[in-house]
């Protein structure tokens, strides 16, 4: 039932160095289904995600929408009673391959979580984990990673005089956009935000949106988010989860001013949810 | 008919009320109790130290001649037995906590060694003595070593370090480790950059206590045949060595002969209380200053 | 933007240091095993010490039979007729237990009823420091304290009291106990929800009827689990006794005079350098194991009662 809408005039128009032809594909979910114990949480979930692309995931509460962010970079195994069945491709490697560790995807996608959560470490620290952790030593090196993340995340201006104070210190925005920079200090191919505006006040809410804007040119990103304006406002593509379905996935456009499931229409008109 | 009587009720009401505030004042009498016993051991024993602490009973060597008598031997020799405790206890402890907290599944390995643990805290320290006596000094032949006597401390404060750890670690948010999982971090690397530097001051304030309770421990040194004769200062962990608690203990049973060993023992129980209040202290702070963080 | 990193540059350098990253893959293998060994640890702890004592102290029941050594009254284990009767240690041991209990019991449920139930937040954040210094004191400076200031206290007030006896000890056993028994049996009073106070204090019950009948009642278990804990560490109590109550292994009720304690008798024997092989060694082992036992069954039994009755609010 779920199609994935493939149109020229896709909102997103941007240069990519390598091929300029044709956007490629960077997940690929096939007949994907998830039980958390005797709970069936994801059910034959199929879903094609473009790169360069922002794509929302939608959906009321419990509807499956964290659960299967969080199947695409793996970090739902950390519960153990986790069964899986289906498939996901990133890049046409499937995940779920012995060959392929899950650390390896992990750098590649990277995450933002819902609650912002810098390490109780200084701020320099925060972004310089995953190059320390992926081996990068070099200390001018790391000093370049901080200021490039920190600009690409649009706070490199508040905080580049208190570099070296711990993270906590700072306000909740702050603190997730340090976490966006953490997040791209190893130049992840997609960023997975869960929910990231969730806890924020709605000027920092804004300024993440602006960010996502800005760095859809450089990566993919994968945002959940109960908002639907917010949805509308930042996204190429939105997928509407209901009960663990995929009702709909479509252009964000055609989604919000012309759904063809009636439950979607529900949704975003505020019938239920 | 009424079933209650309120004249009865009133008239029992007063009697009610006046027990309740004599029982109020019984249990803040038991309460003080324990203040007053404090204040008494406090004073008897900085009162029977007075004119006996000075520089010389810090620096001298043991003596048989009470004004002489110093303990040196017996500061050296807990510092040097803290030499081996403070990083046996540590890795064992620590290593134990991480173990069952991070990587042990819930099953029967984890939960046989967690009420291990929690029997091992109840066995009599005096036990822990004969364990050592038979395994490192005889079996393993080191002796009244203080390498032995260290390992048999260790032993003893294990349960405190893996419980305090245990929980240091189990407080550490989920979310902290997501972030890191979710940069691409292996299971250790998370460990080590993220989960320990957060459990760190709660692991260390039960290192600390754990180190306090090794320091004032005697039974099982006194089972161990640490000495108490004039022997030389050790210089490592191979040597014979004495302890504060030993030296209180052997004045204070000798004080029935030479009544001064009585005030030797009592200058030397002020020099260990103040030694535990200061390490008591550390760990209040350290506990104070970085609780709840997160 | 840094024009010194190119586009692209980091995630080359992650690419790159993956082929090299042997080290970390190495420690991500051996640690758990590593950390399991050392866990593993505590359980050798514990076989070590029942093997130890298990395998002395069957070489000691093959001199001295099991039934002489459990119902034996006297305890002479130097000379030519040595006799290794157990039971004027266990009544030592019992007799201190019991008074140190009389103390401990009382003050320590006391102090924690009115922690719990009478003090304000203020009077228990100052008083609570108090009870956690009381229970950081070593033991050897409570045998200092008994020897030196308890026994010529009672001796002024008993005249027939004995230089060492046990009674001193044993109070002094039991003021070291009230911290352990305060703080435990006050954790279980306060996790009782404050809903039954509220139920019970709007009948018009006085908080003493409240604390009486409801709080105690309902807290039992962890009291009574407090109170097992208790006696089990005035079992192995051992350097206040050692000190204060001297070597006499008398098979007495008289608590006036000089007992001898399991701990106390383990400390004298491996003191006198007992040499190995001999019964007077093997009977250290035996002793040892009784004490062993007797601990652990009290733990047990504590741990027995506070999992079994834990109370579902």
């Amino acid at each position: 039932m779920t199609v994935s809408t493939f149109t020229a005039n896709s909102a997103a128009n941007t240069v990519k160095d390598k091929t300029e032809s044709k956007k490629g594909m960077v997940y690929n979910t096939k007949d994907l289904n998830l039980w958390y114990g005797e709970t069936h949480a994801l059910k034959n979930i199929n879903l094609e995600i473009q790169e360069n692309d922002v794509t929302a995931i939608i959906g009321p509460s419990g509807c499956g929408k964290s659960t299967y962010i969080k199947t695409l970079n793996r970090m739902v195994e950390l519960t153990p009673i986790v069964k899986i069945s289906g498939d996901i491709q990133y890049r046409e490697k499937s995940i779920f391959d012995k060959n392929f560790k899950v650390e390896d995807l992990r750098t590649h996608v990277g995450m933002v979580f819902q609650k912002p959560n810098p390490f109780p470490k200084s701020i320099y620290e925060n972004v310089v984990y995953g190059p320390k952790i992926h081996g990068i030593r070099d200390k001018k090196v790391l000093d370049q990673i901080v200021e490039k993340s920190l600009r690409g995340a649009a706070i490199w201006d508040e905080v580049k005089d208190r570099l070296h104070e711990n993270a906590y210190g700072l306000s909740g925005g702050q603190q997730q956009r340090l976490c966006i920079a953490r997040c791209l200090a190893i130049e992840p191919d997609v960023i997975l935000m869960d929910e990231p505006t969730s806890a924020l006040d709605p000027i920092s809410t804004l300024k993440v949106e602006e960010l996502v804007q800005e760095l859809k040119k450089d990566f993919s990103i994968i945002i959940v988010t109960h908002n639907m304006q917010q949805a509308a406002r930042i996204s190429d593509k939105t997928a509407f989860f209901l009960n663990g379905e995929v009702i709909e996935y479509a252009d964000t456009d055609v989604i919000f001013s012309n759904p063809t499931d009636k439950r979607t229409e529900d949704y975003i008109t505020g019938r239920f949810g | 008919m009424k079933h209650i009587d309120t004249k009865l009720v009133e008239k029992k009401m007063g009697s009610r009320l006046t027990t309740n505030t004599v029982a109020k004042n019984v249990f803040l009498a038991a309460t003080l109790f324990g203040l007053l016993v404090l204040v008494i051991l406090i004073y008897r024993v900085v009162a029977d130290s007075i004119g006996w602490i000075d520089f010389e009973f810090l620096t001298n060597k043991l003596s048989t001649d009470p004004e002489k008598a110093g303990i040196m031997g017996a500061i050296s020799g807990t510092l040097w037995l803290m030499v081996v405790v403070a990083p046996v206890t540590m890795i064992l402890g620590v290593g134990t906590a991480i173990y069952l907290e991070e990587y042990a599944k819930k099953g029967r390995l984890q939960a046989f060694i967690q009420t291990n643990i929690s029997n091992l805290a109840g066995v009599p320290s005096i036990v822990f003595g004969i364990l050592g006596l038979t395994v490192f000094a005889r079996a393993l032949g080191l002796g009244n070593i203080v390498l032995a006597g260290g390992l048999t401390m260790s032993l003893l404060v294990l349960p405190v370090v893996v419980v305090a750890s245990q929980e240091a670690i189990r407080a550490v948010p989920q979310f902290l480790r997501e972030a890191s999982y979710g940069m691409g971090a292996t299971k250790w690397q998370t460990i080590k950059n993220v989960v320990l530097p957060a459990a760190l001051p709660g692991i260390l304030t039960g290192v600390i206590l754990a180190l306090s309770r090794a320091i004032g421990e005697t039974a099982p040194l006194v089972v161990l045949g640490i000495p108490a004769l004039l022997i030389p200062l050790p210089d490592g962990i191979f040597d014979k060595f004495t302890v504060m608690p030993m030296q209180i203990y052997y004045w204070t049973l000798d004080s029935a002969l030479v009544a001064e060993y009585a005030n030797l023992a009592a200058g030397t129980i002020v020099i260990l209380l103040l030694v535990l209040f200061i390490m008591n202290s550390i760990a209040v702070l350290i506990r104070n200053k970085f609780q709840r963080r997160f | 933007m840094n024009n010194k990193l190119e586009k692209n540059a980091v995630r080359e350098m992650v690419a790159k240091n993956k082929q090299s990253r042997s080290v970390s893959a190495i420690f991500e293998k051996i640690m758990p095993k590593v950390l399991l060994v050392i866990a593993i640890i505590s359980i050798l702890t514990t076989i070590g010490i029942v093997f130890t004592l298990l395998s002395e102290t069957i070489e000691f029941f093959k001199i001295i039979p099991f039934f002489e050594f459990f119902t034996g009254t006297v305890l002479k284990p130097l000379g030519d007729n040595a006799e290794f009767g157990v039971l004027p240690l266990l009544t030592g041991t019992i007799i201190s237990s019991t008074i140190a209990m009389f103390v401990a019991i009382p003050i320590g449920l006391m102090t924690a009823i009115y922690l719990s139930e009478y003090a304000s937040e203020r009077v228990r954040r100052a008083l609570k420091p108090i009870l956690e210094i009381l229970a950081g004191i070593p033991t050897i400076v409570y045998g200092f304290f008994a020897f030196t200031f308890v026994t010529p206290l009672l001796r002024a007030i008993i005249p027939s009291l004995e230089p060492t006896n046990i009674l001193s000890p044993g109070i002094v056993m039991g003021i070291m106990i009230i911290p352990m028994v305060a703080s435990l049996s006050e954790d279980a009073m306060s996790s009782v929800p404050y809903s039954m106070r509220e139920g019970a204090l709007a009948l018009g019950a006085t908080k003493l009827e409240v604390t009486w009948r409801v709080i105690v009642p309902a807290a039992m278990s962890g009291i009574i689990a407090s109170f097992v804990l208790g006696i089990s560490r005035a079992i192995g109590e051992t350097m206040i006794v050692t000190i204060a109550s001297g070597s006499n292994k008398n098979f007495t009720f008289d608590v006036t005079q000089s007992m001898q304690t399991m701990t106390a008798y383990i400390v004298e024997v491996t003191g006198g350098d007992a040499p190995a092989g001999s019964t007077l060694y093997y009977s250290l082992y035996a002793v040892a194991m009784t004490l062993f036992v007797f601990t652990l069954i009290m733990n047990l039994i504590a741990q027995y009662i506070s999992r079994r009755f834990r109370e579902e609010y």
